[in-house]
């Protein structure tokens, strides 16, 4: 996990200058998605009823632990959860064409094209058997009509772009000769080789070294700035959506519970969840006497969620009447675009949220009583 | 690299020259039956046992022996002479060897042919009727003897006593050289019966293969580019899946030959198999040594072959 992430440092940064809205639709507009997986063992909710949207040229990061349902919701933008069996529900548009809806066919031509995707393991997600630059020619040839020697010199400028040294060699590179940085610079070269207008970072550094890792974020800001595509960056880490999000979704269950404009999220965060991510992180310039606190429990298992709200087994002040209504996803009074799902009076929760992480955890101690296993 | 093949062919060689000392070892020192006495004729005198043993080099010492004939076969390739006939066990050999290797190769093709495009079906048509019912059916070829269904086929479609005459049964093998059509018709049920279990266990394995690799991370990346699902599975999928069972078809090129002594002897080809099956019966060991030292030449050759073409389909094999 990365230790450039302190969220209070990432609050006092001077706010990027927000473009002015832009007319029409968003460039990406999610609406009650929801994706279920059958399985032997039963019904799989891996996301369950999550809207949001995003301009263009922004970034939304996603944030929750593993199995919260982030990838199947990226994996789902994509399309790709059809070939897994997936049962989806809801709105995706893009540009205001809902996706949904295509067929296989019309679905690949956006696939790769005007969405793309890059995945954790560089390693593992390019194929052994081919040179980085064929697999790259193959991605500007699905989409463009394009001569293999075009093909070539694009796939060899894409790999200067993303600041590849001696691109002109490296392009007939197996991706076992490159160091894991490279990797992930030529995954994301192939992403962009046909300009998408949105491109999903699923858990883009997390398999990289910490000194590589500010370079990979690094470079997806510039191009992101020079090719003005928007970024959904998928993420466990806090540290990574601290630098690169304009706004965070924080998902848990399946479910968004809790959604901000970055900055707002990292000083005001109001959900419990939200707070155990927030205290689970270490930070370099804190002192060094501040504990770090893992959430209690482990995920819940999203094939028998817990009744109401979902994270009430693990939340420290959970009542009783939370494991029976569930929340909905409302703004906060007073700032439309601060919304969480949680059932605590907003009054209690900034009375919690005003107290230091130590007496916080304390008072929650003494609502719901000692007794929970530590949770890694 | 180059040092690499040089080295495997030097051990391919040390392995050549052991399994030639072991063949002395079984066929001349625990003999089970005594070669001079089987040319002697019926109730021979002890004379004349004596006098064939002298000719045949049986009465020197051992070491003597063994010296003589590991000289003979890796200097001159000296692979001996028949007992019965006195013919070269090499020239034996050579004469019937382009009938062996039509067998053999068309029974390969057919099978890595088959048995790879059904295991790639059944791998993306998975849990279909069409899966469930090649599966079943590789299972019952697996499990079926080569012999046996060597002779169903010739009871079933042999022209002659064959319920649906429709190709020539056993004993109408003729050269590719007199004939090109009649070569191909008389060996299409051998290949067939001979391909058959291979076939069957390569579906298997292509099957497993191609499903576990469709659930690689670079499958998705794949996918994920907008490529058609064909050319995921095809060349994404299958290119990946393949590697493995190349490695094992060096392995079964072996037993491959096994198979072909039973297809010779059912479908009564003039191949190697049969010379080797009518040696063993009559104990003409020379000839059963000399079969055996090709089958070890084929095996050993297939495998050092299969090793170096890996590096050529795999680029993060590296041999040093």
């Amino acid at each position: 996990m990365s230790a450039a992430g302190e969220p209070s440092a990432a609050s006092t940064a001077p706010e990027p200058a927000l473009a002015p809205a832009t007319p029409g639709p968003p460039l990406l507009r999610v609406e009650d998605l929801c994706v279920q997986f059958p399985t032997e063992r039963g019904l799989v909710h891996a996301v369950d009823g999550v809207s949001f949207s995003l301009e263009r040229g922004r970034t939304l990061g996603i944030v929750g632990e593993s199995g919260s349902g982030k990838t199947a919701c990226s994996l789902t933008l994509i399309g790709l959860t059809r070939h897994m069996g997936a049962r989806v529900s809801g709105r995706v548009l893009l540009d205001g064409r809902e996706l949904l809806g295509l067929s296989e066919r019309d679905m690949r031509r956006v696939r790769g094209a005007e969405i793309a995707m890059i995945f954790q393991d560089p390693l593992s997600s390019m194929h052994p058997l081919f040179t980085v630059g064929r697999q790259i020619v193959e991605a500007l040839r699905a989409h463009r009509d394009i001569g293999r020697r075009a093909a070539r010199e694009r796939a060899v400028e894409l790999l200067e772009l993303v600041g590849i040294a001696q691109a002109r060699r490296r392009v007939d590179a197996y991706p076992h000769e490159l160091s894991g940085g490279m990797r992930q610079r030529a995954m994301i070269a192939m992403a962009l080789s046909n300009d998408p207008k949105l491109l999903i970072a699923d858990e883009p550094t997390s398999a990289l070294d910490v000194t590589v890792q500010a370079q990979i974020l690094d470079l997806l800001a510039r191009l992101q700035r020079e090719l003005s595509m928007a970024i959904v960056l998928v993420t466990h880490d806090l540290g990574v959506v601290a630098e690169m999000a304009d706004h965070v979704a924080v998902f848990y269950a399946g479910r968004i519970v809790e959604r901000a404009p970055a900055q707002e999220l990292f000083s005001h965060p109001e959900h419990p969840y939200t707070w155990g991510l927030l205290q689970s992180i270490p930070t370099l310039f804190g002192p060094r006497e501040r504990e770090l606190r893992p959430i209690a429990g482990s995920p819940p298992s999203l094939i028998e969620r817990p009744s109401g709200c979902h994270f009430h087994p693990r939340c420290p002040y959970a009542q009783p009447r939370h494991a029976e209504v569930d929340p909905w996803l409302e703004p906060l009074p007073g700032d439309r675009d601060h919304q969480v799902a949680c059932l605590l009076a907003p009054q209690l929760r900034r009375q919690l949220s005003s107290q230091p992480a130590g007496g916080r955890a304390a008072a929650g101690a003494i609502v719901s009583g000692a007794g929970r296993e530590a949770g890694a | 690299m180059t040092r690499y093949i040089v080295r495997r062919v030097l051990w391919g060689l040390l392995l050549l020259v052991l399994v030639g000392a072991l063949t002395f070892v079984l066929f001349h020192v625990f003999p089970t039956a005594n070669p001079a006495r089987l040319r002697a004729g019926r109730n021979p005198s002890p004379r004349v046992v004596a006098e064939i043993s002298r000719n045949l080099g049986l009465n020197r010492p051992l070491p003597t022996q063994f010296w003589l004939y590991m000289r003979g076969l890796f200097l001159h390739f000296n692979l001996g002479y028949s007992y019965y006939s006195e013919a070269s066990v090499r020239s034996l050999i050579f004469d019937r060897l382009a009938a062996t290797a039509s067998l053999t190769i068309g029974a390969a093709v057919i099978w890595l042919g088959c048995g790879l495009s059904v295991g790639i079906i059944s791998a993306l048509r998975r849990r279909s009727r069409l899966d469930r019912a090649s599966m079943g059916a590789a299972l019952v070829l697996i499990s079926a003897p080569e012999y046996w269904l060597g002779l169903i086929a010739i009871y079933l479609f042999a022209a002659d006593i064959g319920q649906v005459k429709v190709l020539p049964g056993a004993g109408s093998y003729v050269p590719l050289t007199t004939d090109p059509w009649k070569w191909f018709t008389s060996l299409l049920l051998p290949w067939l019966v001979l391909a058959a279990s291979f076939a069957a266990v390569y579906a298997r394995l292509m099957r497993a293969s191609l499903i576990e690799t469709m659930g690689e991370d670079y499958i998705r990346t794949a996918r994920a580019k907008g490529l058609p699902e064909r050319r995921v599975v095809l060349r994404h999928g299958v290119r990946a899946a393949i590697n493995p069972i190349i490695t094992i078809f060096a392995l079964d090129v072996g037993t491959l030959l096994g198979g072909a002594i039973l297809i010779e002897t059912v479908f009564d080809i003039p191949g190697v198999g049969r010379l080797a099956y009518e040696a063993i019966t009559h104990a003409d060991f020379p000839i059963v040594e000399g079969t055996v030292l090709l089958v070890a030449l084929v095996v050993i050759v297939a495998n050092i072959l299969v090793d170096i073409a890996y590096a050529f389909v795999d680029p993060r094999v590296r041999y040093s």
